[in-house]
């Protein structure tokens, strides 16, 4: 029996990023200095250390870049779960995030594939951005 | 550029039993291991003034260079508890080396010691990987650590076409040499075929393609060069060292299948004054078959992306262009967590003192390690040789 998974640990920096994911929005930072697209949250830009960075929502679109299905669940809260593809989604805007594959068989996953995200609401505050298969390739 | 190259030298080494070895605590595994390096050496524990290890996942000691120190009864001058997750082996030679090169320390153990077999269950040790994962990026996702090599070699395979049948054949080769190694915890021979019938465990890697789960221990003593040269054993000669650090996290990694080992290589071949044509043989961190393959890549082993074709021609045994993990490495010798990349250091120590037996490269001269950690997060590399001018 799977127990429940521990919830993210929300801080200062990443709370307007489980924000907009709870109403549907995958937020990624943009450094109004320098122009940097950033993921994951920080409050500060990665590339020039400016202060101004902007949450602006992510259009939810990109490829896998690499995928790996995983049949040895790494504890007993993901027992129930395998097998499950982890893919590293290369989002349209650049930066590249881990999430799980939903509605995809693992013989069916492909890397350049396009992918769109899936809102998983799991809890009130938390909603994880995972992803599917899209019809349409991606702009990136 | 300022260097340590051949100021220090590796004089004494030892490893206490791998593999199952219940009831030993952590600072058993290190005290064991550093008293059998002290043996090997001829040095009196009164000489030791530094001590650089690991933490142990099993223990909790916050300090845990000092409780080692004081389970040995020493009190050094110098200590650190060095960690940068797999890459720590051979950073912590570095780390040593500088410290006797800069006059912290004249006499330097290295030691690292877990009973990650017997003192953690299996899923507790994979859960306490796990835990070491991002807890809002990656954990919520079931990112076991093999998962983030895992994503590397998958791309590897994409990008260049290497094969799972070259994957297994780094963990055959491995066990091969693991035969040849008395007290390796494994000791039957395996074939592609039982690799790729293993099973799946996070792919392209089944059970065979990945690292043990040990209980073990592995010490070196480090003392400067002019000194090494009047004790009883051959030295083994520090000629350079290299570091790299490029990312914590997976996803911000800029490439997956070229990593830092490429950089810290570098920087160690030329601290040293040589390149990878140059070594006789070599430690290469092997906590995953993949791992091997692309390290062959970055270590200057053989061009990017030809990895594969390498391990398939023979090249990384006895008689191959570079003979790797002659000890059998983590994949068949040990892996008790973070001590599993000291293992090939002893492992390089003794190919040069020419005192590896049926595993003995004939004549070898110059060896490098490498040691990495976190899913390419964190790469370290050496090169050690018979001379101390290289």
């Amino acid at each position: 029996m799977s127990g429940p998974k521990p919830p993210p640990p929300i801080d200062d920096d990443t709370r307007a990023y489980w924000a907009g994911l709870a109403r549907g929005e995958l937020l990624l930072q943009h450094c109004r200095d320098c122009g940097h697209v950033q993921f994951y949250q920080r409050a500060l830009c990665g590339r020039c250390l400016g202060a101004r960075v902007e949450h602006r929502p992510a259009s939810g679109r990109g490829s896998i870049y690499s995928f790996s299905t995983v049949h040895r669940a790494p504890s007993p809260e993901f027992k129930d779960d395998v097998p499950y593809t982890v893919v590293l989604v290369e989002l349209a805007e650049g930066p590249r995030m881990i999430s799980t594959l939903v509605d995809t068989p693992p013989e069916a996953v492909r890397i350049g594939q396009p992918v769109e995200i899936v809102y998983d609401r799991v809890s009130p505050e938390v909603t994880l951005p995972r992803f599917r298969r899209a019809a349409t390739p991606t702009t990136s | 550029m300022r260097s340590y190259k051949g100021q220090v030298a590796i004089v004494g080494v030892g490893e206490t039993p791998v593999g199952k070895v219940p009831g030993r605590s952590a600072l058993w595994f290190n005290a064991e291991a550093t008293r059998l390096a002290l043996e090997d050496a001829g040095i009196d524990k009164s000489q030791v003034d530094g001590l650089v290890t690991a933490p142990s996942f099993v223990a909790p000691f916050a300090r845990m260079s000092v409780a080692v120190s004081e389970y040995l009864g020493i009190r050094p001058t110098f200590s650190n508890t060095l960690n940068v997750s797999g890459a720590t082996a051979a950073a912590s030679v570095s780390v040593a080396a500088a410290a006797i090169h800069a006059g912290l320390a004249d006499t330097v153990v290295v030691c690292c010691g877990d009973n990650m077999l017997s003192g953690l269950t299996r899923d507790l040790a994979v859960k306490a990987l796990v835990e070491s994962r991002d807890p809002q990026y990656e954990a919520p996702f079931g990112l076991l650590v093999a998962t983030t090599f895992a994503l590397t070699a998958q791309r590897h395979m994409a990008e260049y076409g290497t094969t799972p049948e070259q994957l297994a054949r780094v963990a055959v080769v491995t066990r091969a040499h693991a035969l040849r190694k008395p007290g390796a915890q494994m000791t039957t021979p395996i074939t592609v075929a039982d690799v790729l019938a293993s099973k799946p465990i996070t792919t392209p890697y089944h059970m065979l393609d990945c690292a043990l789960v040990s209980d073990g221990g592995a010490a070196l003593v480090l003392t400067a060069a002019e000194r090494a040269r009047d004790l009883r054993r051959k030295p083994v000669y520090l000629l350079g060292g290299g570091e790299s650090y490029t990312q914590e996290h997976i996803f911000c990694a800029e490439s997956i299948t070229t990593t830092g080992a490429a950089i810290s290589s570098r920087r160690a071949y030329a601290m040293a004054g040589v390149g990878p044509g140059d070594m006789d043989v070599a430690g290469v961190y092997d906590c995953f078959t993949g791992t091997v393959i692309m390290m062959l890549e970055d270590l200057g082993f053989c061009k990017k992306g030809e990895g594969g074709p390498f391990v398939e021609a023979g090249e990384i045994t006895h008689g191959g262009r570079i003979p790797i993990n002659t000890h059998g490495g983590m994949l068949s010798y040990a892996h008790p967590g973070l001590p599993g990349g000291y293992f090939h250091i002893v492992e390089m120590v003794r190919q040069l003192r020419g005192e590896a037996g049926a595993r003995q490269v004939a004549g070898a001269e110059l060896a490098l390690c490498h040691s990495l950690g976190g899913g390419f997060a964190t790469n370290a590399t050496i090169v050690l040789g018979t001379e101390p001018n290289g």
